[in-house]
């Protein structure tokens, strides 16, 4: 039997702790549209989604009105475009394409514009990463991701310079909105196959014809939680996120299952993720000030956001079925308003960021670095980031946004989740004879682990 | 967590005269059983949380809803309807 406060416990945490399901990601394998002509590639891919899909935006919506949680997002996940393009010269239709797909099916965001390259680059490949520049600045709502790194395979620094390359191109073609296109291309290390979470969400060549996954959120309801053990040692800290972690998990598991089971479709995963937005009172920055700290970025940050992260983690598992993606605790720095806050005051720089990558989900995300920033110092911090994933065998991420015209102390505006960020200083001392190396950086050992 | 045909209406909002009477009516219009029933008032401000029975409903979901927000935004309440699962799921194991 329900009990009446838990039903005001959940109210409160809905409509005042902003408890939202961030996602529900419909994955979707192209390998059966791969053809040698690209208009009728480009024709089957637009089909296959349309039908798959038809239904994934009402179904969220009923969802949503059914259980009274916001769902934020739908959204589309594809097979990495470069897998479906080998036989064909110009992936620039694909992408057409994809857009018009996920506009016709009404969804936020459709990712999977991606190649796999942490060990070489096939011809597509690099046909993909060239291509990425114009193909993001002429669509809205694709989304693009390339994996140059795994511990497996090592660092692909061929890759690394092209990225870094592509990146800068690409704030250039939309400097007019403060370098948006940057905003929807992640480089990652480990990339995972079953991320809902975009910019970097695809279906990997791993998965199946089609799954539904989730991402929940809910930072609000752990600062909230925390806030009623102010002073407490950090393993009633431990205790009280795991206990919120679970709830929202739970949450997300019964949407995943009520999505899969009404659009007939496979559950893929739940990710755990605290995922913030910039709104007030939905900040992870928040919840690591909440622990102790001034501000996000002073030393004792990374403890806090290790302890969160693993945290979330065990009590979010033992909520759901199958647990994947990103899982973990995001920073993205434009889209949470405690670390935008941070940046701005300078308690926050992208050397503290990048220390806080190797405790918690993904990586520097959302940065806006100043618009002179070259492309090999955008490729070393690439390389810097792929390194941390791959020594320490997970995901990490790139999406620095280098603002044209922009210098340290001006702002992006990209609204909506995007958010605003302050521009934050790179280091100005170059790394252009490092990334002009190029080839490989081998993969590591894993005995010896000091 | 099957679906199951139980749904939880709460309504929030400063006491008057009626409530009960006014949201059970829309809820007897609609063929719905009213399970069980839990008020509080405090400092006049009103708490309730009705259990209903959606097994032999005679509109859909949605329309009740519709009314039930309707009824909510005339009285000055906050009136919702939310399937039981999402409760179910946060607070049992």
């Amino acid at each position: 039997m329900i009990q009446t406060n838990q039903i005001f416990e959940t109210l409160r945490m809905i409509d005042q702790e902003k408890l939202d399901v961030r996602t529900i990601t419909m994955g979707i394998s192209l390998f059966n549209c791969v053809c040698d002509d690209i208009r009728r590639l480009a024709s089957r891919v637009y089909s296959r989604i349309a039908r798959q899909a038809e239904n994934l935006v009402k179904v969220g919506q009923e969802i949503e009105r059914e259980i009274g949680v916001p769902i934020v997002n739908k959204r589309i996940s594809v097979t990495p475009v470069s897998l479906i393009t080998g036989a064909v010269e110009d992936p620039l239709p694909v992408a057409q394409a994809l857009d018009r797909a996920a506009k016709e099916t009404g969804v936020d965001f459709i990712g999977g514009y991606s190649a796999l390259v942490q060990k070489g680059m096939t011809a597509a490949d690099q046909r993909l990463i060239a291509s990425i520049p114009q193909a993001l600045s002429e669509t809205d709502l694709m989304c693009a991701s390339i994996n140059v790194a795994s511990t497996r395979a090592g660092i692909d620094m061929d890759a690394v310079r092209l990225c870094g390359r592509a990146i800068k191109d690409l704030a250039e073609r939309t400097r007019d909105r403060d370098g948006l296109g940057c905003a929807k291309l992640v480089i990652f290390a480990n990339a995972v196959e079953d991320n809902p979470f975009m910019a970097g969400a695809f279906h990997g060549p791993g998965e199946g014809d089609c799954a539904v996954s989730v991402g929940v959120s809910g930072p609000g309801v752990v600062k909230r939680a925390l806030e009623a053990v102010r002073g407490a040692s950090f393993d009633v800290v431990a205790e009280t996120v795991k206990r919120t972690a679970f709830r929202i998990t739970r949450v997300g598991q019964l949407v995943a299952m009520e999505a899969s089971q009404r659009l007939g479709v496979p559950f893929g995963i739940v990710d755990l993720s605290l995922a913030p937005t910039p709104a007030i009172g939905d900040s992870v920055a928040h919840i690591l000030e909440e622990m102790g700290l001034e501000k996000c970025g002073t030393h004792g940050s990374t403890a806090a956001l290790a302890l969160l992260n693993d945290a979330v983690k065990k009590g979010g598992v033992m909520a759901s079925s199958h647990v994947g993606g990103l899982s973990g605790a995001f920073i993205p720095v434009s889209e949470d308003i405690g670390m935008i806050e941070a940046a701005a005051c300078g308690a926050l720089t992208l050397d503290k960021l990048e220390a806080m990558t190797c405790v918690c989900s993904v990586g520097l995300d959302m940065i806006a670095v100043p618009g002179d920033t070259s492309a090999a110092t955008v490729s070393a911090i690439i390389a810097d980031e792929a390194a941390i994933g791959m020594i320490n065998n997970k995901t990490t991420a790139v999406r620095v946004i280098p603002a044209p015209g922009k210098q340290v102390g001006d702002y992006v505006e990209f609204g909506g989740l995007l958010g605003r960020a302050p521009v934050i200083p790179v280091h100005p001392f170059a790394s252009d004879d490092f990334i002009a190396r190029g080839g490989r950086i081998p993969a590591p050992l894993h005995s010896l682990r000091n | 967590m099957t679906v199951q045909s139980k749904a939880v209406v709460t309504v929030l909002g400063f006491d008057r005269k009626g409530i009960i009477a006014r949201v059970s009516h829309v809820l007897y219009e609609r063929g719905i059983n009213i399970l069980d029933i839990s008020q509080t008032i405090l400092d006049g401000y009103f708490n309730m949380v009705m259990i209903v029975d959606l097994s032999e409903p005679t509109c859909p979901f949605d329309e009740l809803q519709t009314d039930l927000n309707a009824l909510g935004r005339e009285l000055g309440l906050q009136i919702r309807i939310q399937k039981s699962e999402i409760f179910e799921a946060m607070h049992q194991i």
